[in-house]
């Protein structure tokens, strides 16, 4: 049986990205048919099909949009295209591929829930797909897809682009909200949640790119189809992004439960020079890291939660043996040390703190009572700040450390770091090498 | 001065009526590509189209990476040096770029052609290493591919 490509089929096809290609292959035929089914049936598809969040936290996206009060209107949809996870871009490429799939996603969306006005939310670095987004939306609005009657029926639906301007937090929902408000990205309080007073205090969905990109298909072969693609509680296939030391990384679309160590040693071709994985971060760069042992795992949501880790966004970054995991642990900090928007205290002074410690250890100065430090250090961030960015600071060190404990030690003991100028494995060299064979 | 109201004229019609205020990465956006840098003038004829603060204005100004709220270099190079890319050989570029154009991080060049710097994930860890230069993405990268970039900046 050949694999089911829902996302990534008409990629790399001439000219799919505008309204004649996605046409001809069929497109919008889902909205013409969800345009004649009761909005609250489509909600139900959407439960049935077992899609659960692709941005990060995998929630069941048909229960999300059922958390909707029933009386309050307007309601809003956001459209979460800030993909700033280290480790993660497929977003990117299903809007620079197939921008009218999320459209229609969207619009589907959009009439289940009484929803007359939409944002996609696109980081400010992806200026060339918001243009192409953009571009889209203006030949929708054009052919009546989008605008006082969509399809000619009586529902009325405007869409637009909103280009953020660099600030990993915005990919945070209430962050994202406050940003669309025109504020810095300080996340919100929760509860309330979005779906009770979200964008302008009114009820909001937020949904990632991918997950509504799945829409137009669940409504077209029905939620159970998708379901059966996939296991257990989570439905579909999903865009799995590789970076780092494989031989080919790009994005992958894979059934949800797809197997992580075959992705990499398969698809991927491996690691680069035949060498051998040492570590693998499996869900974008705050996902706790998981030992070369480890990765004979099914990639699903739960599947990865029960061995300690988590699905996230898809981003799986692979470093090979030689690769120093104190230097590496210590970029992936400094990123959140960066990030941190600086409203709760544990995030912002300890983000800055965890940087500090990992880069004396990789330096050789530090004791080995700072490795004790750090390690407690992370207990205090964890579960001490408004949104999950302080989580996401302190996961991978506590996983780093408690995997590969004895290479810190290493460091401590050896004043400074055993692997010399070739801390990050590959040289430039053999990556050049490499380089032009990515798929997508 | 023109241009700016004929543009943010165009920008304001995606926001309800009552909302201008969520126009305000647009409006400093447009204030940053017209005037070249977020002045506390151009901060402040932002907060006032948009019915709103001067405080508001120079929150997100000062928030947001890629608004500059200081004069830079004619070109803004940043190269990603984030996990992804530095797997792929970023930081060896990174000081070799740093030297090459005689700057620190952040740093312009003396002629003040280049403002050089590293950022956070550029979101294309797939295609590693990349950078962006006045805001268009590069990747793929090879130092001679980032030279011959440098060298077509004027």
């Amino acid at each position: 049986m050949s694999e089911t490509l829902i996302l990534s089929q008409r990629w790399g096809k001439k000219d799919s990205h505008t309204l004649a290609s996605y046409r001809a292959d069929g497109g919008y035929r889902s909205l013409e048919k969800a345009l004649g089914m009761d909005p609250p049936a489509i909600v139900n598809e959407v439960k049935v099909s077992n899609l659960r969040g692709r941005g990060g936290a995998g929630f069941a996206t048909g229960l999300k949009w059922s958390f909707l009060p029933k009386d309050i209107r307007p309601r809003y949809l956001c459209i979460n295209a800030d993909e700033s996870e280290p480790g993660t871009f497929k977003d990117r490429y299903i809007i620079a591929h197939d921008p009218h799939m999320l459209i229609e996603g969207i619009a589907i969306a959009c009439y289940a829930n009484d929803i007359h006005l939409a944002y996609v939310y696109i980081r400010g670095e992806f200026k060339k797909q918001a243009q192409i987004l953009h571009d889209a939306i203006q030949e929708a609005y054009a052919a009546g897809i989008l605008g006082p009657k969509v399809m000619g029926r009586d529902f009325s639906l405007d869409l637009h682009v909103h280009r953020g301007a660099g600030a990993y937090i915005c990919g945070e929902e209430s962050a994202l909200m406050e940003s669309l408000e025109g504020k810095k990205g300080y996340p919100r309080l929760k509860p309330p949640f979005p779906a009770v007073v979200g964008l302008w205090g009114k009820p909001t969905i937020i949904n990632n790119v991918e997950t509504l990109a799945n829409v137009p298909w669940i409504v077209e072969h029905g939620g159970a189809a998708f379901a059966a693609l996939g296991t257990g509680k989570s439905g579909g296939t999903r865009l799995f992004c590789v970076s780092g030391h494989v031989v080919r990384p790009g994005v992958y679309e894979k059934p949800v439960h797809y197997n992580l160590k075959k992705l990499i040693m398969e698809d991927c071709g491996g690691v680069v020079g035949g060498r051998k994985v040492k570590a693998v971060i499996p869900g974008g760069s705050s996902a706790p890291v998981l030992a070369a042992h480890e990765i004979d795992v099914s990639m699903e949501f739960d599947a990865l939660k029960a061995v300690g880790t988590m699905a996230g966004s898809g981003g799986v970054i692979v470093m090979d043996e030689s690769t120093c995991l104190v230097r590496a642990l210590s970029r992936i900090s400094m990123f959140y040390a960066e990030e941190s928007c600086g409203q709760c205290t544990p995030c912002r002074e300890g983000t800055s703190w965890m940087e500090g410690i990992i880069h004396r250890i990789e330096h050789g100065e530090a004791s080995a009572a700072d490795v004790d430090r750090l390690e407690q250090l992370t207990g205090n961030i964890m579960g001490n700040t408004i949104c999950a960015l302080g989580d996401a600071a302190a996961m991978p060190v506590q996983s780093f450390l408690k995997k590969f404990k004895p290479e810190f030690l290493a460091h401590v003991e050896g004043r400074g770091c055993p692997f010399g100028d070739h801390a990050w494995g590959l040289t430039q060299e053999s990556r050049e090498a490499v380089v032009g064979e990515m798929r997508v | 001065m023109a241009r700016f109201n004929a543009e943010l004229g165009v920008i304001l019609k995606r926001y309800p009526e009552d909302r201008k205020a969520a126009a305000m990465i647009p409006a400093l956006r447009l204030g940053q590509e017209i005037f070249g840098w977020l002045s506390p003038a151009v901060q402040l004829l932002c907060a006032e189209r948009l019915g709103t603060s001067p405080a508001r204005a120079e929150e997100v100004a000062t928030f947001y990476v890629m608004l500059e709220t200081h004069p830079h270099g004619r070109h803004v190079v940043e190269l990603c040096t984030s996990i992804g890319c530095s797997l792929s050989g970023a930081h060896r570029m990174f000081q070799a770029l740093k030297q090459k154009l005689g700057v620190e991080n952040g740093g312009t060049t003396a002629d003040g052609r280049v403002t050089f710097r590293e950022v956070e994930c550029l979101g294309s860890c797939g295609t590693a290493p990349a950078m962006l230069v006045d805001e268009d993405m590069h990747e793929r990268l090879t130092l001679e591919k980032v030279e011959k970039i440098l060298g077509g900046l004027k």
